[in-house]
């Protein structure tokens, strides 16, 4: 009796290894790749972040306020004096330079302005609604209040809300990019696998020509070719699209490479020794097998495109202000005299390393995992 | 007859895996003679190669040696336990002791210098010879190993040669150093059969001139009754029988010996013969049966012991067997 | 006996090709005019080493690659078709008449499919579209190979080599092919499970009636399937015959040295072997003559520069070899 019960479970576990499918494997397998699995919540938590931007965001990111310039970060704190819950930030009082004249803002240590969860702050639209909720705001703001958790910049605008309206910019570019290399990548590395021969010569050939431009003169050309008066949505599709122009060429080798090898596969040749139709072989057979290497190829390529679109904004090549990426944030820390003067312009750099460590983490793991019998 | 040259006692190497630790050699013991060929031989996940690479100290991580003595007679001093040496001191072994033979000579080599470059390369750090004299020796050692043209083909790289020669090669580099025991790891597997045939010939020509203590690793009963004087059988990590080659043959007393034996297809045979078959398939070494680990399969199993009880090693100490049908009472 | 496929001057070139513009430089002959037929119900086992040509013969005859001489005729339902110069569209309708079982027990399962759906597929594409009757024809092919039924849910992952090799013997078998081309089945396998895999195909081919082309490079193992054999060297075939006469007596030094040289399981059997010099030609610059003349002890002057045709020099026996009838070679008798 008490074996019988000891071993049943054992029983079903081979069982169950028995009819686990490739996805199941592979999961089983990244689960036990423990920085991939880190790196994952990180990206995810990262496009939560993306998604429900301006719900995080304290103050408006475009709101500008001359006088509240180079704010130094405010720590929230959480009791009030008498020991009581009840988070406040300092309140901001206005004095006069006694040089210039001008007034300006420093922080008030004795007033205490409390923060309200779910209050009411600055009205944005989240998924077609509009609201104007925010995770928090201040109960009672007073004129050049805010919550400066990073400071604020020579515009007086807070760096947070700056940061985590960025965040979405840079995360989206990389996506919409990818997917278009995605498409073009799969597409011509299929037909280049596909037909061989001189279709197969042409594409590989215009492929090396691609990779063997140098890519800043490129990118200066292609975005100094940009008009001026673009709207930001429109400069955003086009620097979408330059950078996935270029980064397809790494995709379709990887797919050609993938569809060759495979189709030396027996079992391929097995399915069409049995009489299947070539759609039967690629999308039954094939498709399935390069499925998992696609998507860590991807998730290897999102991070390059994401440097890229930083490197271009922060050149001054790709999106331009008023629009918000990190790579614009970036550039407002570019000058040695804004660093010494709000160091705290620096905090957007600690997202891009983060982010593109992840993501390499979690596609050297999802490549790992992807092929459960190699 | 001599003491061993080499002697494995108890040996255990075990890999931490994700089902749990494998122990992929499991309690064998050997000796191994002076101008003597020791085959030993298995089906695959019986821990042939492992016990190789344990001998030469060359486990790869996960895997690691966890018990037993590996005792090496070297001609001139007291015997040493290779388990206890430390690292540097193996690496005095490996080359001018022990050499070994890999199964694939493509991947053996590397593929950026002359196959001259690679067998210079030990002869230098062990014999310290200067490289003019190395050169000459790997001449030498290359004519020696048959190989067509040695002072043309000392400059050429190893994609350059066909299957048969890299092998070839790969033998003048393990015989390089004077080894006096050489391990080969399934050296002709990924030969044709009449490339098999010469580099077989090899070995035996080799071991008579030099007097090798020579140690086959091979999943071939036909390469075992070829070339070895004894013979240990391994199934799953053990020794099941051990012993001379005549008597492993001619009146095998394990019924996986025996069994295996029937098995094998021979030209021999009558034309469209069926075969005696060994029933289900070998079990993964994480899923070991218990008791004894052929069990499972074993057409002569006795009675609930061979279930639960390993059977111990019985017998002389050329001829061992690890079966309760050949003695070990409860 | 009626005769099943027929092929004559087979031959496979592949162009080698060089530089940017990927200029054809040369050709591998890599099967260079070969002929042979096989009768309904028998087994023709293709031997030789790697590289002789073999396997492109098999993948000719199935037209996974296209031939580039010769033709391949089969008898099917009464009428012939030329399989090497069939159109591919016309081809697709016929592939269920022939199929193939796979060296690689690994490579030829799809490790995404279910083992019920690689077996069924053949059928499912063939057009037997009804899942019920589907199941209970895999569900039969599985007994018929000696699968447990419960393994219709499990993936390939979880058998072992031998029964993975089962479940492609039952994926050839599903649609009832005139012609099985088994490609080194046992050749990846253990020793204890190979014999379990050769009775199979043995079993099959009695209560089946298959006719079988067993491409092997180990003449232990055609022995004990084979009806006749064909020892392929450099892109032909050197010497055809019964198999038991072939294992007594061969004809060409060639099939005399293969003997000699595989393993037998018997100690000293070892003294009257015949060791070759050299290596095996290469098929992309193949000596002049009879292309395995620089390794040949009996070769003459005239070996060097004619070619030898393939003979019939007895009934059932062809030979290329321009010595055949005087050599009186050694068979597995005097060998051991």
């Amino acid at each position: 009796m008490f074996s019988f019960f000891r071993r049943q479970p054992k029983l079903s576990q081979a069982e169950r290894y028995a009819q686990a499918t490739q996805f199941q494997l592979t999961w089983w397998r990244f689960r036990r790749h423990r920085v991939a699995m880190v790196s994952g919540v990180i990206v995810a938590l990262f496009y939560l972040v993306a998604v429900g931007a301006d719900f995080l965001a304290t103050t408006d990111p475009h709101a500008t306020d001359a006088r509240t310039s180079y704010i130094a970060p405010q720590p929230i704190r959480l009791f009030e004096d008498d020991g009581s819950f009840q988070p406040y930030v300092s309140g901001l009082k206005g004095v006069r330079d006694p040089k210039t004249f001008k007034l300006i803002y420093t922080v008030d240590p004795s007033r205490h302005v409390p923060i309200q969860f779910f209050g009411h702050g600055y009205s944005y639209s989240f998924l077609g609604l509009d609201t104007d909720v925010h995770l928090f705001s201040l109960k009672t703001p007073e004129r050049g209040d805010g919550i400066f958790i990073l400071g604020t910049d020579q515009l007086g605008r807070d760096v947070w809300s700056r940061l985590i309206v960025a965040t979405r910019v840079s995360l989206t570019i990389g996506l919409v990019g990818v997917t278009i290399s995605l498409f073009l990548g799969v597409l011509l590395g299929g037909v280049s696998a596909f037909y061989g021969g001189m279709v197969d010569t042409v594409i590989q050939r215009v492929i090396e020509v691609i990779r063997s431009m140098p890519t800043i003169p490129l990118w200066l050309g292609l975005a100094a070719a940009l008009p001026n008066d673009w709207s930001v949505t429109q400069v955003y599709f086009s620097i979408t699209v330059i950078i996935s122009l270029l980064a397809w060429t790494d995709l379709a080798r990887v797919v050609r490479g993938k569809f060759l090898a495979l189709r030396e596969e027996e079992f391929v040749m097995a399915a069409e020794l049995a009489g299947a139709s070539s759609g039967r072989i690629i999308f039954r057979h094939m498709l399935p097998s390069f499925l998992s290497h696609i998507i860590a190829a991807v998730s290897l390529a999102l991070p390059a495109m994401i440097i890229s679109e930083t490197s271009l904004s922060f050149l001054g090549l790709g999106l331009r202000p008023p629009a918000i990426s990190w790579g614009i944030l970036l550039q407002d820390a570019q000058s040695i005299q804004s660093l010494a003067l709000a160091p705290w312009l620096l905090a957007a750099a600690v997202p891009v390393i983060l982010v593109i460590l992840a993501f390499n983490f979690l596609g050297d793991g999802l490549r790992d995992a992807a092929d459960p019998y190699g | 007859m001599a003491e061993p040259i080499l002697s494995v006692r108890d040996l255990h190497t075990e890999f931490v895996a994700n089902e749990g630790i494998i122990r992929a050699v499991d309690g064998v013991s050997f000796d191994v003679f002076q101008g003597r060929t020791l085959g030993v031989v298995g089906e695959s996940g019986c821990g042939k190669s492992v016990t190789a690479r344990s001998i030469l100290g060359i486990v790869e991580r996960p895997g690691r040696v966890t018990g037993g003595q590996i005792i090496l007679r070297p001609a001139d001093g007291p015997p040493v336990d290779l388990l206890k040496l430390p690292a540097k001191a193996m690496r005095d072994i490996r080359g001018p002791e022990i050499a070994l033979v890999f199964q694939e000579p493509m991947a053996s080599f590397s593929q950026y210098y002359t196959i001259g470059n690679q067998i210079m390369e030990g002869i230098r750090l062990h014999l310290g010879l200067s490289r003019r004299a190395a050169r000459d020796r790997a001449i030498e050692l290359l004519d020696m190993v048959g190989v067509p043209q040695p002072s043309r083909r000392v400059d050429e790289y190893p994609f350059q040669l066909s299957g048969g020669l890299r092998q070839r090669v790969m033998i003048a580099m393990a015989l390089s150093c004077d080894p006096r025991v050489l391990i080969a790891d399934e050296p002709t597997t990924a030969l044709d059969v009449t490339t098999q045939a010469q580099i077989l010939d090899l070995l035996r020509d080799l071991q008579q001139k030099q007097g090798l203590a020579l140690i086959l690793i091979t999943h071939d009963m036909g390469v075992i009754a070829e070339m070895a004087h004894d013979v240990a059988v391994m199934y799953l990590g053990r020794a099941v029988e051990t012993g001379p080659v005549g008597e492993i043959f001619s009146a095998p007393r394990h019924p996986y010996t025996r069994a295996l034996l029937r098995s094998i297809p021979t030209v021999l045979a009558k034309p469209r013969t069926r075969l005696p078959t060994i029933e289900g398939s070998i079990p993964h070494p994480s899923n070991r049966p218990t008791g004894c680990a052929y069990h499972p399969r074993c057409l002569e199993i006795i009675d609930e012991r061979c279930r639960a009880q390993e059977p111990p090693e019985t017998g002389a100490a050329t001829t061992r067997i690890r079966c309760f049908l050949h003695g070990g009472a409860a | 006996m009626t005769t099943l496929l027929e092929v004559r001057g087979l031959k496979k070139y592949f162009p080698i090709r060089k530089g940017l513009l990927r200029r054809v430089t040369g050709q591998v002959k890599a099967v260079d005019g070969v002929s042979f037929t096989i009768r309904k119900g028998e087994t023709l086992a293709l031997v030789g080493e790697s590289g002789c040509g073999k396997t492109t013969v098999s993948r000719c005859i199935l037209r996974a690659i296209d031939p580039s001489a010769g033709s391949v005729t089969i008898a099917l339902e009464g009428h012939t078709v030329d399989l090497a110069t069939l159109p591919r569209r016309q081809l697709r309708p016929l592939r269920r008449h022939m199929q193939m079982v796979f060296q690689d027990p690994y490579s030829s399962l799809n490790p995404r499919m279910l083992v019920g759906e690689i077996i069924g597929e053949p059928l499912l594409i063939n057009g037997m579209t009804d899942r019920a009757e589907r199941r209970a024809r895999v569900l039969a092919l599985m007994e018929l190979v000696g699968l447990p039924g419960a393994a219709i849910n499990r993936f390939p992952h979880a058998f072992s080599g031998g029964q993975r090799q089962r479940i492609g013997i039952a994926r050839a078998l599903a649609l009832n092919p005139a012609l099985i081309v088994a490609d080194e089945p046992v050749s990846a396998l253990d020793v204890s499970v190979q014999a379990q895999i050769l009775n199979l195909l043995l079993d099959l081919q009695d209560r089946l009636g298959l006719t079988v082309l067993f491409v092997a490079h180990d003449l232990s193992v055609v022995k004990h399937v084979a009806d006749r054999v064909a020892v392929m060297y450099v892109g032909r075939i050197v010497e055809m015959a019964e198999t038991e006469a072939l294992y007594h007596r061969p004809l060409h030094p060639y099939t005399e040295a293969l003997l000699s040289a595989a393993p037998t399981p018997i100690p000293g059997a070892v003294s009257h072997r015949i060791i070759l010099e050299r290596d095996i030609a290469d098929p992309a610059n193949p000596p002049p003559g009879c292309a395995f003349h620089p390794r040949c002890r009996y070769a003459e002057p005239r070996c060097r520069t004619d070619r030898p045709e393939m003979v019939e020099v007895e009934p059932g026996r062809h030979v290329a070899c321009l010595r055949a009838t005087e050599l009186g070679l050694r068979g597995i008798a005097e060998m051991t």
